[in-house]
């Protein structure tokens, strides 16, 4: 931090997390121990800091490209795109938000489905990608995951669900709170059938995709250091009026709470979620 | 009576201030003056009329969040009889901004849970001003499952800004108890009937309101964020809330009109706290006539009609077209 920085009072010290995406350039800086790392290396350690290990937000496509099997993989739901139902305007037009996220992203919504395998067992996989307006829930996403429960329910395979969101989209409005609803009665429908359903809560997991099929896994498990929670921590800040406890609703605290089953490092997360489902399926070591 | 008039009643109010002055002023002299009494009456029903047929969101949720608006045990002391509180999660606490118990509806056995705020400042800190924390989710979850073990329909009352947003209740993972709840509630095997009688707060609301029937009261909202929340994060400013309750469409109407919603009851004149004896007598009403329907149904067929229902919710379209 330069001099100048460090005279500003940090509670008014603006976070400049998003300038550290600079794709082109050949280093990178981690944000939470300031090493310039070479980008090649970052990206071949799955976007972890190689010195801090500190888990960096990973795109859908990385995530699901280097926790599949590279064949056979089949993608989900990918024409399906939102539909602006309330002509939805703020100080922008929702039309206009999801135009330029479509742009940065180049992806339709904010979730990406794929059937595959994991180490030879097959499964399905839904991965958020949370550059796309935050990861944010509306009619799409729900829509995704339900037909993921439905593709696990056709072939009886596994489910894993990556998340990464800032939880409902307000654009879509109450539609978007009912995809809680609808998410949580596919997966109602799925455990029923005794399908293993694998939830994968990543940097961050908030609102209403928390409070509905991400908290819902038979096994749930954090990424190290990850946001996750129901109400926003500012919002709680501003409720009880008191600061909050060192480390709170990050993946650490959520273990040591009961809400998660294992923290699980990103460059293991293949070969441990393989195992687990491999047991739980009754299949061979993988 | 004094109604506790909003802003936006003020006319209201300044012509029902008016009729009181008379009806003082009458008492202690001779002139008749119940005439005047009578058109002024009139006059303040045909401008309560008027201005109560073309509010505003934001107005409405005003009223959806009026201080004197009948909570849930308003009408569970009007609609039901033998009710029997039912209290706690038997894990943690017991949480009163959740109420529950079971009860008859014309003499039907019936489960309720409902959310519950309170009227004066000691009564509103005891009932954590409606917003539950997880043991009023689980509280409510234990009493769900138990009325799907003795086949006792359910009837859930939503009035909650929202889940509280407390350290304590992230502790206990509030993320957890609401998700269960909506999980548990797409299944249970009993006849559900949601009503939203005031505040419908986001996933604090939906976390008793999944059902076969969800139904609004004219004047109670339904939203994913509150207006001000909304204005605070799309706007940047909370002044905005007007615009925001404007474009989440939180209306009884408006949520009508877009499917996610199967019924809205009239209020009284005024809303509801102006006659809550009527008011609860309406609501009765259609719990009878929906219960009764829904009894009649097989309850595999109420299952797949309630998956359906919830699989039809959103709007998409597919680029191939």
């Amino acid at each position: 931090m330069s001099w100048f920085g460090k005279l500003i009072p940090s509670k008014i010290r603006t976070e400049t997390r998003r300038k550290k995406s600079i794709p082109e350039g050949l280093w990178t800086k981690c944000e939470t121990c300031g090493a310039v790392l070479y980008r090649a290396e970052v990206e071949r350690n799955l976007d972890v800091c190689p010195k801090c290990a500190t888990h960096m937000r990973i795109g859908a496509r990385k995530r699901l490209d280097s926790f599949l099997d590279p064949e056979p993989r089949e993608e989900i739901a990918a024409d399906l795109i939102a539909v602006d139902e309330l002509k939805f305007r703020d100080s922008r037009k929702y039309r206009d938000r999801l135009a330029a996220a479509k742009k940065e992203t180049g992806e339709k919504d904010a979730l990406i489905v794929m059937k595959g395998q994991v180490k030879g067992v097959p499964v399905v996989v839904c991965a958020f990608e949370f550059s796309f307006m935050g990861g944010s829930m509306g009619a799409v996403v729900g829509e995704k995951f339900v037909r993921a429960v439905n593709t696990c329910l056709e072939h009886q395979i596994p489910l894993v669900c990556f998340s990464a969101s800032g939880g409902a989209r307000m654009q879509e409005a109450l539609f978007s709170l009912m995809q809680m609803a609808k998410t949580s009665a596919a997966l109602a429908r799925m455990s029923r059938q005794s399908i293993p359903y694998v939830s994968v809560l990543t940097d961050p997991t908030m609102g209403g995709v928390s409070a509905s099929f991400a908290m819902l896994g038979d096994i749930n498990i954090a990424e190290p250091g990850a946001l996750i929670g129901f109400a926003g921590p500012r919002v709680i800040e501003q409720t009880v009026r008191q600061t909050l406890p060192e480390g709170f609703q990050r993946s650490e605290f959520l273990l040591e709470h009961g809400a998660i089953d294992m923290i699980v490092d990103r460059r293991e997360m293949r070969d441990r979620i393989a195992s687990v489902l491999a047991i739980m399926t009754g299949r061979h070591a993988p | 009576m004094n109604l506790n008039f909003l802003e936006f009643e003020r006319p209201i109010a300044e012509l029902e201030a008016k009729i009181e002055e008379l009806r003082y002023v009458g008492n202690d002299n001779e002139i008749n003056i119940s005439n005047e009494i009578a058109r002024l009456e009139a006059r303040s029903k045909v401008l309560t009329k008027t201005i109560f047929s073309s509010l505003t969101a934001w107005q409405t949720a005003q009223l959806a969040r009026h201080p004197q608006r009948p909570y849930t045990l308003d009408y569970v002391s009007r609609i039901f009889t033998g009710f029997e509180e039912l209290h706690g999660d038997r894990t943690c606490a017991d949480d009163l901004s959740i109420v529950g118990g079971v009860a008859r509806l014309e003499g039907k056995p019936v489960m309720i849970v409902g959310q519950q705020k309170g009227r004066d400042t000691k009564e509103r800190a005891k009932r954590n001003f409606g917003m539950p924390r997880p043991e009023g989710y689980r509280k409510a979850l234990r009493l769900m499952r138990m009325a799907e073990r003795f086949k006792l329909p359910l009837l859930t009352f939503i009035d909650t800004p929202g889940a509280y947003p407390g350290i304590d209740a992230e502790e206990r993972n509030q993320s957890e108890a609401i998700a269960s709840n909506l999980f548990v509630m797409s299944e249970l095997r009993i006849p559900i009937i949601c009503t939203v009688i005031g505040e419908g707060g986001s996933g604090g609301a939906l976390a008793i309101g999944v059902g076969d029937h969800v139904q609004m009261l004219q004047y109670s909202t339904y939203s994913v964020i509150s207006p001000e929340g909304c204005a605070s994060i799309l706007w940047k400013s909370a002044e905005k809330a007007p615009e925001a309750a404007e474009a989440l469409g939180i209306t009884s109407a408006k949520l009508k009109e877009l499917g996610l919603v199967d019924h809205v009851i009239e209020e009284p004149l005024g809303g509801s706290h102006r006659d809550p004896d009527t008011m609860a007598e309406r609501l009765k009403t259609v719990l009878v006539s929906e219960l009764d329907r829904l009894s009649q149904m097989d309850i595999d067929k109420l299952l797949e009609a309630r998956y359906a229902r919830l699989m039809r919710h959103g709007h998409f379209a597919s680029a191939r077209k």
